[in-house]
């Protein structure tokens, strides 16, 4: 009977007591519509497509991005212009489907998919979820500044041959055993 | 007219705020609960969210009101109005203020633990009309911890009533004005606050209605207006028991002569209200055999202990 007076004590009322002294710390809440969230750096949520410093497009229509998509979300086909590089004929994505999990933008080659913290992405209609080239496509660069996919590659297109790339020796005739 | 124990206006003032105060309580609850867990609350129906009662009301009462087949319908549709019914009927005896109040019965706390009493049919009868194994489980429950809290929910006020010498709420607060009960009858305050929450079942003494276990226990199958009545049913449970407490052992509305006295009655029982809703935020949940342990060999011992020292106090004071 004592040792459960004891416990009483030590347990039940300290317990109140923390749970009161709650009273006085700052609530966790962030009144939303009201208050603007500041949402973290890496946050994932609306998915874009950057551009490189030149203001070319970053996808080359790898693909590799609908193949890591695990709802199937990703939709595009590729097409090459006349000085050779890759670029997607249409690039769809279907954010109502999308649980931005982030796998896209970790496989793409090129830093082209990317996420962004922005969240607020409700329609009235199924069919807007739906968004196009022109509406994931932004006039910056996203997270890197300086990458340009075409600069370090070593495929060759109009204005830059084999070899001309950064960090790029020219290429060796692998016939020839002349030093 | 005039406002005096007994009036008409009397009777209407008392019945509208008690019920007004009880569904009240589900936002004070809720904002309180929100302090106590860095939550906010429901804030956005008007002011401080004050207006979110007048919504869940207009939910409730406009939600199907529906009987299941299967139940039987006389003693389900009884139900619910009896809790009502005699937690109301247990205000009559509370003395709020001077002049305040419905009747000044000489038979005041005999009055209140016999309407108690009846208040276990409520959920006894809601759980075995319901014709549902969560129900009859919960109502199992609900009758066995109503009916053994009771026991000792009486003995621990015997003291109180032994040291004032009556059985009448309103004398029983005038003979605190010398001092609080709280300080000599500690033991049975502490008693008949346990009794009390679990005469209420609210947490931490919710068993027959614990969610986690058997769904919401005696009123799973309740709904709308019935439900409802099972819901401020509970919350005027709260109210009476924190209006006891303030009665029985903290001066009713006595207090000091800057405040009227229906005032410094209202902020001690917010004192109680508010201490209930801490308990909720606070303590987990017992298991049943727990409870039951913890009443009969714990808290009945030590009612029957605190009324033989304060009976042996009383004798060796007049011996004296």
């Amino acid at each position: 009977m004592l040792r459960l007076i004891k416990d009483t004590l030590t347990t039940q009322v300290v317990t109140l007591w923390r749970v009161f002294v709650h009273a006085f710390a700052k609530t966790d809440t962030v009144e939303y519509p009201d208050v603007q969230p500041q949402m973290a750096a890496r946050w994932r949520g609306r998915i874009i497509l950057s551009r490189d410093p030149d203001g070319e497009e970053r996808c080359v229509a790898c693909n590799l991005c609908a193949v890591a998509c695990p709802v199937d979300c990703i939709a595009l086909q590729k097409a090459e212009d006349d000085e050779g590089r890759w670029y997607p004929e249409f690039f769809r994505i279907n954010f109502s489907r999308c649980i931005m999990c982030g796998f896209c933008e970790e496989a793409c080659p090129t830093n082209a998919i990317q996420l962004t913290p922005d969240f607020e992405m409700a329609e009235y209609v199924r069919q807007d979820m739906v968004w196009e080239k022109e509406d994931l496509l932004i006039n910056g660069t996203g997270k890197y500044h300086d990458y340009n996919f075409y600069r370090v590659a070593g495929k060759k297109i109009g204005g830059k041959d084999k070899g001309e790339a950064i960090n790029e020796a020219p290429p060796v005739n692998v016939r020839s055993l002349l030093p | 007219m005039r406002f005096e124990v007994g009036s008409a206006l009397s009777i209407g003032a008392i019945l509208f705020t008690v019920i007004i105060v009880a569904a009240m309580l589900i936002w004070v609850e809720r904002r309180l609960l929100g302090l106590w867990q860095e939550r906010l609350g429901p804030n956005r129906v008007g002011p401080f969210g004050l207006l979110q009662v007048v919504a869940d009301m207009i939910k409730i009462f406009t939600k199907e009101d529906w009987v299941p087949p299967f139940a039987d319908k006389f003693s389900f549709i009884l139900a619910p109005p009896i809790i009502m019914v005699v937690i109301l009927m247990s205000f009559s005896v509370i003395p709020f203020a001077p002049g305040v109040g419905v009747i000044d019965s000489d038979i005041g706390v005999l009055f209140v633990l016999a309407m108690a009493s009846l208040g276990a049919y409520s959920v006894m009868l809601g759980g075995l009309a319901s014709n549902n194994k969560y129900a009859l489980l919960g109502s199992l429950r609900a009758a066995a911890q109503m009916v053994s809290y009771e026991v000792f929910m009486g003995i621990s006020l015997l003291g109180v009533v032994a040291l004032a010498g009556s059985f009448n709420l309103r004398e029983i607060v005038l003979s605190q004005s010398d001092g609080w009960y709280v300080v000599p009858q500690f033991v049975g305050f502490v008693i008949f606050l346990i009794a009390g929450v679990a005469e209420s079942h609210r947490l931490p003494f919710d068993i027959p209605e614990a969610e986690q276990e058997i769904v919401a226990g005696y009123h799973t199958e309740y709904s709308g207006m019935k439900f409802g009545m099972f819901f401020v049913g509970e919350y005027l449970g709260v109210l009476l028991i924190s209006s006891l407490l303030v009665v029985l052992f903290c001066g009713g509305w006595l207090g000091p002569a800057f405040l009227p006295p229906i005032v410094w009655f209202a902020l001690k029982t917010g004192f109680f209200i508010a201490f209930f809703i801490l308990l909720r935020a606070a303590i987990p949940r017992p298991r049943y055999d727990q409870l039951m342990n913890y009443g009969w060999l714990f808290l009945l011992p030590l009612s029957l202990l605190n009324l033989l020292l304060t009976g042996a106090f009383i004798l060796w004071q007049d011996g004296m």
